[in-house]
């Protein structure tokens, strides 16, 4: 095991029971078979449309669902429930609702501080405020903010309130999970600087989950594009941006509406047919063929695995 | 009240219009002076973000605002005709025959205890005389023409059975079935992933020329209003910054907010920059400054900007702005008197 | 694009205008405003409703008055009224501030006799101060009850809602059967039973002895039945809560269940809870009064409002005041807090806000 990466997901399983007829139960794959690595101070970025699985696997991979098969490796060791507990404070998560993340119970103070009290990460009472203002510091809240309640602030300054959180315990590595999507565009900005501050300064690794490409593309260093409980391409983010090889990714970049005007009224769209296949209906072989404009038998016999084809480039398709 | 020099009233023209909504915490003036027109077959983008009255502005055009908002001042024309003093039978015309509105989430906007057909149907019936077959036919028909096929199938269904792509369709079936001459569209793709937003856009686009219809599309999100509006309104506190063509406002955009949005996005010609954000929090509607909205998150903020709302300057032909910048900087076009 | 309005900007507008506004002078244009907890809005909206108001006044001036009266008013509510020592015969069925014969003689002489506010009863007794040792004994049943209720619900509801899965299906079975059981049914026979059973023990009891073997079967039966709303409700809060993301968020860091039970599930259940229990005391004492009505509730001579009610059920028609007097104060009291109730409810209920 290569411990040069700090994160190492291989072949992560999450599978749901859904309860589908009177006494039948099927397996919901929302996660099936997904490999990455991730280097200490990177950022990698997952993207895919609803369904893809990629909210799953940001949270398997910090076992607040229990994997149903694969592995995860932090800095070459096998992470396992007994020894969850001691990579907590290495591996933090921040959510996408502002509004629902923070308890509304609780000041700031409280919120910022409840990870130092689980971890015991102070001698007395002095050095916990001194955290706690240090930690506001760092993402821009002013010190008085620390007494005041969760329903008093916006929701920018609620997800800073949230990173604040999650950086308390001084973790290495942090997932966002679609940390921006819920704010107006223009706090979207100020917290995407602050996440590139934060790994310029702490060195902190990402796993950037999110829906919004261009977002994605800014802020992530590599990006691994979801279909349906896969992985279907990995690659350098401006190298996935300007040379798509997996089909899907391609009509899912030509999707995306540019903010500029000449060349969103210019580029040819790659229109994909139909709609995305529930989850509990996997298409057999590849998930995309049906889809896929150049899909073949093969693809409906067998699932294509991630292959190299070049510079770290990873694909899985039988035909490109 | 035709126009002085005999040209027709544009399709829809907004003149000063004011909105506001009584709260426990005070009045709320959601919108605040907000003007535009709207031609016939063009299509009018208004973009903004949380607060800046985009949608209350349109939900004003068709009068569905919530029981405590109501146009405090300022008038909608129609085809030169003002629809502000419609009696709720006049309304109830307009909206569908002449303007239709299609909405963000299409789960919670369709009945769900009524199938696709019979809502289409009820549609059609409620505007014209068309017997219940008829209706049942135009409706198939209707289907076809927003991408759905397998139709007859489909109208057999409830809008739980179909997915959120093909919800969407059905609402803009549902909207165009008197072929309106205008058709507002409040973040129609908002809820829908990248790809199904693309078939809807395309769709949206395709079934404006066909029926050459006029399309208003409100959003926050910069890349759809590019792809899809020649003119473009941009809100902030209720109130216009600026209007122009898409080429103005994106490439020669004239209003501090304008241009601290098009700074902060991650576009193809920033990917490799800093976003530079613009500071500060969303505007608190109970607690609006004197002057211009923008005042107190503006980097280029100057005294008068703080105590007199900015006048509407001309900067072009087809381009307007509200940012005392333009006068400092005499970036605006002087009026004849 | 039509023609703008115009504009006398070829004018003066003093240049100094044009010179950027400092931070200070943009700041003074945003205002964060005053801090609040979530308790004390709730208490400012409460505040606001009248009726929840003017029920808190009644509630209070009722619980004033039944704690102080007995210090004033000399009568017990046991002891049949005398005048000077004396046995008064007279002194039957008295309507409100009337005096009997032998106290009118009494007063005529120069003594002084405290009034009978709402009279006497049947037996002699002042009314006034019957009412008020009744009130007590409904409020402090209704009070009791409740607390017990609150806290075998909230304990069953919160490990069932907590834990989930296959605990928390059985224990609902549980209170689904406890549900359809009938509640009369049960306490009548289960005081038939506490009687018989413990007939010769009852003296040496004091518990029996103070309240009666009917009450301590009251008792018993909310204890056994009564906690199923509560518990529902609580497990019901309980699910909402734990589909929040900031339990998930409080798993991430590394927080044990007990400290997430004791942080985050609790108290936002608290608002939950208070407002049941506030709307559980006028069942409670509804129920107490109903049961002291059909003779299953305190013994004589312990006065309820419900059994106060009953014994003037007789002499209605010549003395209608001893039945509207209790039936009235029953009234008052759980409409007050049923008022109470809604009220709090209004104000702090989390999901009516937003």
């Amino acid at each position: 095991m290569s411990s040069e990466n700090l994160i190492d997901v291989k072949d992560l399983k999450m599978y749901f029971p859904i309860r589908t007829g009177f006494m039948k139960t099927t397996m919901l794959k929302a996660v099936d078979g997904v490999t990455f690595s991730i280097k200490p101070g990177e950022t990698l970025g997952l993207v895919g449309e609803s369904g893809c699985g990629k909210t799953t696997v940001g949270r398997t991979l910090l076992r607040l669902y229990k994997p149903t098969g694969g592995e995860i490796y932090y800095d070459g060791n096998l992470i396992t429930d007994k020894n969850m507990l001691e990579y907590r404070p290495k591996m933090q998560m921040v959510f996408q609702d502002p509004y629902s993340s923070l308890d509304p119970r609780m000041t700031v103070e409280e919120i910022i501080g409840e990870p130092l009290d689980v971890h015991h990460l102070y001698s007395n009472k002095k050095e916990r405020r001194e955290k706690i203002l240090g930690l506001m510091e760092l993402v821009g809240l002013n010190a008085e903010h620390a007494t005041r309640y969760v329903h008093e602030f916006s929701g920018g300054q609620r997800q800073r309130i949230g990173i604040a959180r999650a950086l308390a315990v001084d973790p290495k590595f942090i997932v966002c999970d679609e940390a921006v999507s819920a704010l107006d565009v223009s706090i979207q900005a100020q917290v995407i600087n602050m996440f590139e501050e934060l790994q310029e300064k702490l060195g902190v690794a990402y796993l950037f989950i999110a829906h919004d490409l261009l977002v994605v593309r800014h802020i992530s260093d590599r990006i691994a594009v979801m279909y349906l409980g896969r992985v279907v391409e990995t690659a350098d983010a401006d190298e996935l941006s300007d040379s798509p090889i997996h089909p899907y990714t391609q009509s899912l970049l030509s999707a995306v509406p540019i903010p500029d005007p000449k060349i969103a009224k210019s580029s040819k769209r790659i229109i994909l047919e139909g709609d995305v296949p529930s989850p509990l209906k996997m298409p057999s072989g590849c998930a995309f063929r049906t889809r896929c404009r150049f899909a073949t038998e093969k693809c409906a016999q067998e699932c294509p695995p991630l292959t190299d084809r070049g510079n770290g480039h990873m694909v899985a398709c039988w035909n490109k | 009240m035709a126009n002085t020099n005999g040209k027709k009233p544009p399709l829809l023209e907004v003149r000063n219009l004011h909105t506001s909504f009584k709260t426990d915490k005070g009045e709320v003036r959601a919108v605040n002076g907000v003007s535009y027109v709207l031609e016939e077959g063009h299509s009018l983008g208004i973009v903004g973000e949380s607060g800046s009255g985009k949608s209350v502005s349109a939900y004003s055009i068709m009068q569905i605002l919530d029981s405590n908002g109501h146009i405090t001042e300022g008038q909608i024309l129609f085809k030169g005709e003002d629809i502000t003093h419609y009696s709720a039978k006049q309304m109830q015309e307009f909206r569908g025959k002449n303007c239709a509105m299609i909405f963000q989430d299409p789960m919670t906007s369709l009945n769900p205890v009524y199938t696709v057909g019979n809502q289409i149907t009820e549609a059609i019936r409620i505007h014209s005389d068309k017997s219940k077959e008829q209706a049942r036919a135009d409706a198939v028909k209707m289907l076809e023409m927003v991408g759905i096929n397998d139709a007859e199938r489909r109208m057999k269904q409830y809008p739980h059975e179909l997915s959120g792509g093909m919800r969407q369709r059905v609402m803009i079936a549902m909207a165009l079935v008197m072929e309106p001459s205008i058709l507002i569209a409040d973040e129609p793709t908002t809820a829908l992933d990248v790809t199904i937003q693309a078939q809807i856009l395309e769709l949206m686009l395709d079934l404006q020329k066909k029926l050459n219809m006029a399309i208003i599309i409100v959003t926050h999100d910069l890349g759809v209003i590019a792809q899809m509006s020649d003119q473009i309104v941009v809100m902030y506190g209720g109130r216009i910054c600026e209007r122009g063509t898409a080429e103005d406002i994106f490439y020669h955009p004239a209003h501090e907010y304008t241009k601290g949005l098009l700074r902060s996005i991650p576009s193809t010609n920033n990917m490799k920059k800093k976003l530079v954000p613009i500071a500060g929090t969303p505007i608190n509607l109970l607690n609006m400054p004197k002057g211009c909205a923008f005042c107190s998150r503006c980097d280029a903020a100057m005294k008068i900007c703080l105590t007199q709302v900015p006048d509407e300057l001309r900067i072009d032909d087809t381009h307007l702005a509200s940012c005392w910048m333009n006068v400092k900087n005499g970036t605006y076009r002087k009026e004849e008197a | 694009m039509e023609a703008v309005k115009k504009n006398p900007l070829s004018m003066q507008i003093d240049p100094a205008l044009f010179e950027p506004a400092t931070e200070d002078e943009k700041k003074q244009q945003e205002v964060m405003s005053e801090s609040v907890t979530f308790f004390r809005d709730g208490m400012r909206k409460l505040m606001k409703n009248p009726l929840a108001v003017g029920s808190l006044i009644v509630l209070g001036l009722i619980i004033l008055t039944i704690v102080f009266a007995p210090m004033v008013v000399p009568y017990s509510y046991s002891g049949i009224a005398k005048v000077n020592g004396r046995r008064d015969r007279t002194n039957k069925n008295l309507s409100a501030f009337e005096y009997s014969k032998v106290e009118q003689e009494y007063i005529d002489e120069g003594g002084k006799v405290f009034p009978h506010i709402l009279g006497t009863d049947s037996l002699g007794r002042d009314y006034f101060i019957r009412v008020v040792y009744g009130a007590r004994v409904s409020l402090t049943v209704g009070l009791f009850a409740s607390i017990l209720v609150l806290i075998i619900g909230v304990i069953y509801g919160s490990i069932a809602g907590y834990t989930g899965g296959r605990t928390d299906l059985i224990m609902m079975r549980i209170v689904d059967i406890i549900y359809s059981l009938p509640d009369m049914l049960i306490i009548i026979l289960l005081s038939v039973v506490i009687k018989s059973s413990l007939g010769e023990d009852a003296n040496q009891n004091v518990l029996l002895k103070t309240f009666g073997a009917n009450m301590v079967s009251i008792f018993i039966v909310f204890g056994l039945l009564y906690w199923v709303g509560m518990a529902r409700l609580v497990r019901g809060q309980i699910l909402t809560i734990k589909n929040n993301e900031y339990i998930l968020a409080a798993r991430a860091i590394g927080a044990k269940p007990a400290h997430i039970i004791r942080k985050h599930i609790i108290p936002n259940c608290i608002s939950v809870i208070i407002i049941t229990t506030a709307l559980q005391i006028p069942s409670a004492i509804f129920t107490e009064s109903f049961l002291s009505f059909v003779g299953m509730g305190v013994e004589a001579p312990m006065p309820s409002l419900g059994s106060l009610a009953n014994s003037a059920r007789e002499g209605l028609q010549s003395y209608p005041g001893q039945l509207i007097y209790p039936a009235v104060l029953i009234v008052l009291i759980v409409l007050a807090f049923n008022l109470l109730g809604d009220g709090l409810r209004d104000a702090f209920d989390p999901k009516l806000r937003r």
